[in-house]
C-alpha cells in the first residue's frame, strides 16, 4: 500500500524504521509519520469501535477533525492517529468507547451464539 | 497580551499572501494555522494549476506552496504553527490554543482565511472504515506516500472528484467509477477527460445506495435517480472496492466571522455561509476582513489575490501606504481576480446550463454526461485542425481563463488572445516546429501532436505522460480513445524528458492512420 | 415564529432510512433527529442539548450541516430561516484542563 516511486513526487522522504505494537502484535512503520499510516500500510482498517452500537471505525477525515480515527496510544484514548507522529516502541490499541477493553459481556454473548467457550 | 498590526488566521494560499503583501510594506503581522505544516490545501495538489503566467499557472500547487513560504520568509512574517485560533472577538482580539496554553493577542485588523471544510453526504454505510474525504485520499497519497486504497469508487465530479481520481491513478490505484447525482460532470471537461481516457467510466444521474462490508469497505452499489432524486429500481450496480471517496462539495468555515459579529450571509453563489464583505474583503466590523474561500469556495489562484487585496487595505487602514498606493495596486489585482472569474465556470455562472461556448460553438455535450468528448464533435473546436507534418491539436473546448498553451509556442502557433478565457485556436499560417512544449505547458493535457504522414500507413500521436512505469523506446501496448475503449495496437517510437516539461513526459505512439483521430492514450503490454 | 411550538409540522412519519447515523460521534440516528423535532425541538440549539448531536468528540465539525438541513426539512422551512446555532469560543474542541490554565493565569493576575 505504500507508494515506492511517484510520477510527480519521486522517492518519499521517510523517517528511520521503527517498531511498535498495535494489539499486542509487534508492527514496523517509519520515524515521524502519522501512526494511521503505519496502520493503513499493514492492512488496518478498523480503529475503533463506538459506544452505542459497537460499530468499526478508522480513517475518514484525515486532518484530524472528526475524530473517527481515535484509538488507546501508550495508554491515553482519544489520540487522533491521523495527526499524531509514530514514535519508537508506541504500544497502539483498538478504542472501544473509551478504553482498550473489548466489552466482555459481548464477547461471551457471542461465543455462546457460537457454541464454543 | 502580544500586540501585531496584523494577525492572520489560516496560512494557506489566502493567508499567506495577505501576510506577505502586508509585511513587504512594513507592518508586523504574525499568521496563525492550527495544522503542523502550513500552505493550506496548497501541497496536496500535485497538478499544475491553471489561469495565466501573472495567476502562477503551468506551476504545481506544492511548489507555489513553496514559493508563497519562501517569500513569507523573506518578507518577516511570523507563522506559528499547531496554534488553533478558538476565538475571534469584534475588537480584534484573537484567543489561540498553542499546546496546552490559551493565549491572548491583540491586533489593529485581523484577515480570516481559513478556508473551506468538506460537505458529507449520507449512505448506508458511510461511517464504515474505508469511506474516506477526498482531502483524506490526497493526505495520504501526496503527503504520506501512502495509496488509500487498491479500487476506489469516486462520489462526486466536481474539480476536487476529477482532480483527485487523477491523482488516484496516478498513486497506483484503480478507479472503478466516478458517480454522480448530477447529470452533467460538475468540473472542468479537460481534468474529466484526463480520467475517461484512462477508462475509468462516469456514472451521471447515480448516486451511492450502500457501502457494503462489516469491518471495513467490501463493495458499493450505485443506482440511478430520478429527478426527485429517488433510486430508479432495476438500475442498480455493484462494484468490488475497498474505498470510497466523497468529493461533494466544499463549505466556508465562517464560524470564526460569525463569531466576531460580522454579517453573514447564505449565498448559494459563494457556496454557503459567508461573512458579507467590501471590494477589499473587509467585513461589516470595522478591522476584520475575510479572504479565500472562507468568502467563498473558488480556487487558490482567485484565493491568492484576494488575500493580496485584503493585505494591501489592511497597510492603508492602518497608515503604512497612502490612497494612491491602495487604489493603484488593488486596481492591478482586481483585474487578475476579475479575469480568473470568467468563462463557463465563473461563480456567477453557478448552476446555469451553458449550451455555446462564448465562440459560438455549442459546447461538448457528451463531455458533460459522459466525461469524455465525442468524435464528430471535436471537430467543431478552433484546436482541431489538419496540416501537414506535424502539428498540435488542442482539445480545449470549454472557455476556462486559461492561456500557458499561447505562451509555450515559440513559432506563435497557438492563439488565444487578450481575452484568456477564449479557446485556443491553430495558426495555421505559422510552421510547427515540434518541439512539443506546448504538449507539456497544457495544465489541462488537452494538447496532442499529430503527424499524419510520419510513415506509409502510419501516423504518430504525442501525448502527455505523468504516470509511472514510463514506457521506452520499442514497446509494444494498445491506445485507447478519448472514452478509454481499446482502438489498436501501438508501438513508443519516443519518449521525452526535460526539467522544462517538470514531470509531463512527452509520449510519441505510432498508430494506423485510421487511428489518428482517436488514439489518445497508451498502455504498453504487460509481459507475462 | 419558527420557535413557536404551536405551529403545526405534521405528524412523525417513519421513513426507511432513519437508521442512518447522523452524528457519528454520539451516534444519533436520522429517526431520532425528525422524532426530536416532533417532540417540541424546534432550533439546533434545543435539539443538541436533547440528542447531544455535536457535543460528542468532534463537537460538530462532520454533522452540523446535515442535521441543519435535517431540521429544517422536518420545520417545511428554509435553512436560511432556522435560528443558527450559537457561535462562540471555542471554534474548535479543547480540554478542560487548558480552558482551566487560562482561568488560573486570570485569577493570578488580578491578585
Amino acid at each position: 500500500m505504500r507508494i515506492q516511486e511517484h510520477p510527480i513526487l519521486g522517492e518519499p522522504q521517510k523517517g528511520r524504521l521503527i517498531q511498535f505494537t498495535h494489539d499486542g502484535n509487534a508492527m514496523q512503520g517509519f520515524e515521524g509519520e502519522p501512526i494511521a499510516v503505519a496502520l493503513r500500510a499493514a492492512g488496518v482498517m478498523a480503529h475503533r469501535h463506538t459506544k452505542k452500537y459497537d460499530k468499526p471505525r478508522g480513517i475518514f477525515c484525515a486532518i484530524g477533525r472528526c475524530t473517527d480515527c481515535v484509538m488507546v496510544v501508550d495508554g491515553k484514548p482519544n489520540v487522533r492517529t491521523c495527526i499524531t507522529s509514530l514514535e519508537e516502541g508506541m504500544t497502539v490499541e483498538t478504542q472501544y468507547g473509551v478504553t482498550a477493553k473489548k466489552p466482555e459481556v459481548e464477547s461471551e454473548k457471542e461465543s455462546k451464539k457460537e457454541g464454543t467457550v | 497580551m502580544k500586540r501585531y498590526d496584523l494577525i492572520v488566521v489560516g496560512a494557506g494560499p489566502a493567508g499567506l499572501s495577505a501576510a506577505i503583501e502586508a509585511a513587504k510594506r512594513g507592518l508586523k503581522v504574525v499568521v496563525f494555522d492550527e495544522n503542523s505544516k502550513p500552505g493550506g490545501q496548497l501541497f496536496k495538489q500535485i497538478h499544475k494549476f491553471f489561469g495565466s503566467k501573472e495567476h502562477k499557472a503551468k506551476i504545481r500547487g506544492f511548489k507555489i506552496g513553496e514559493e508563497l513560504l519562501t517569500d513569507a520568509a523573506e518578507a518577516g512574517v511570523e507563522v506559528v504553527l499547531n496554534s488553533i485560533v478558538i476565538g475571534l472577538f469584534q475588537e480584534k482580539e484573537v484567543t489561540v490554543k498553542i499546546e496546552d496554553k490559551v493565549h491572548h493577542y491583540k491586533a489593529d485588523a485581523v484577515i480570516i482565511a481559513t478556508g473551506a471544510s468538506e460537505n458529507m453526504v449520507t449512505f448506508d454505510g458511510w461511517t464504515l472504515p474505508g469511506v474516506i474525504g477526498a482531502g483524506a485520499a490526497q493526505t495520504m497519497m501526496n503527503l504520506h506516500s501512502i495509496k488509500p486504497g487498491k479500487k476506489i469508487l469516486m462520489l462526486g465530479s466536481g474539480n476536487v472528484g476529477l482532480v483527485v481520481s487523477y491523482q488516484l491513478l496516478q498513486a497506483g490505484c484503480e478507479v472503478v467509477a466516478i458517480c454522480d447525482a448530477s447529470p452533467r460532470v460538475g468540473g472542468y471537461g479537460v481534468h474529466a477527460s484526463k480520467v475517461a481516457r484512462c477508462g475509468v467510466p462516469f456514472y451521471m444521474s447515480n448516486t451511492i445506495i450502500k457501502a457494503e462490508g462489516t469491518e471495513c469497505v467490501t463493495g458499493v452499489t450505485i443506482g440511478e435517480v430520478d429527478s426527485s432524486w429517488k433510486i430508479i429500481p432495476g438500475t442498480e450496480k455493484h462494484f468490488e472496492v475497498d474505498t470510497i471517496c466523497l468529493a461533494v462539495g466544499l463549505s466556508p468555515m465562517s464560524q470564526l466571522a460569525n463569531m466576531a459579529g460580522c454579517d453573514m450571509e447564505d449565498n448559494p453563489k459563494k457556496a454557503g455561509f459567508v461573512p458579507i464583505v467590501d471590494k477589499y474583503g473587509e467585513t461589516s466590523v470595522s478591522g476584520i476582513f475575510a479572504a479565500g474561500d472562507v468568502s467563498g469556495i473558488e480556487e487558490a489562484s482567485s484565493a491568492m489575490i484576494e488575500g493580496r487585496i485584503a493585505g494591501v487595505a489592511v497597510a492603508y487602514r492602518l497608515g503604512f501606504i497612502d490612497k494612491q498606493e491602495l487604489e493603484d495596486k488593488a486596481k492591478e489585482l482586481e483585474t487578475a481576480l476579475l479575469s480568473l472569474r470568467q468563462g463557463m465556470f465563473a461563480p456567477e455562472n453557478r448552476g446555469k446550463k451553458i449550451d455555446k461556448t462564448e465562440e459560438g460553438c455549442d459546447v461538448s455535450e457528451n463531455l458533460l454526461k459522459m466525461g469524455f468528448i465525442s468524435e464528430d464533435e471535436i471537430i467543431r473546436f478552433p484546436g482541431f485542425t489538419r496540416s501537414k507534418g506535424t502539428h498540435p491539436v488542442i482539445e480545449c473546448t470549454q472557455n476556462i481563463p486559461c492561456n500557458p498553451c499561447q505562451d509555450a509556442c515559440s513559432k506563435k502557433c497557438i492563439k488565444i488572445g487578450d481575452k484568456i478565457t477564449s479557446l485556443p485556436s491553430i495558426d495555421e499560417t505559422k510552421k510547427c516546429s515540434a518541439c512539443g512544449q506546448c504538449v507539456a505547458s497544457c495544465s489541462g493535457q488537452a494538447i496532442f501532436l499529430i503527424n499524419e504522414e510520419y510513415e506509409e500507413g502510419y501516423a504518430s500521436v504525442t501525448m502527455p505522460y505523468e504516470f509511472l512505469p514510463l514506457p521506452v523506446v520499442g514497446d509494444k501496448g494498445v491506445a485507447f480513445d478519448r472514452s478509454g475503449n481499446e482502438v489498436c495496437e501501438a508501438e513508443v517510437i519516443s519518449l521525452k524528458t526535460a526539467p522544462i516539461f517538470d514531470k509531463t513526459n512527452l509520449l510519441t505512439i505510432k498508430v494506423p492512420i485510421e487511428m489518428v483521430d482517436r488514439a489518445r492514450f497508451f498502455r504498453a503490454e504487460v509481459l507475462v | 415564529m419558527i420557535n413557536d411550538r404551536s405551529r403545526d409540522i405534521g405528524e412523525f412519519i417513519p421513513a426507511p432510512d432513519d437508521d442512518m447515523i447522523i452524528c457519528r460521534c454520539e451516534e444519533i440516528t436520522k429517526g431520532e433527529i425528525r422524532s426530536a423535532v416532533h417532540d417540541g425541538m424546534y432550533t439546533l440549539t434545543d435539539i443538541r442539548r436533547f440528542l447531544r448531536t455535536g457535543m460528542g468528540l468532534c463537537q460538530g465539525q462532520t454533522c452540523s450541516k446535515l442535521v441543519k438541513g435535517i431540521v429544517s426539512r422536518e420545520l417545511g422551512i428554509s435553512q436560511a430561516d432556522l435560528e443558527p446555532a450559537t457561535a462562540r469560543a471555542p471554534m474548535r474542541p479543547i480540554e478542560m484542563r487548558v480552558l482551566a490554565d487560562d482561568l488560573n493565569e486570570e485569577v493570578d493576575k488580578h491578585e
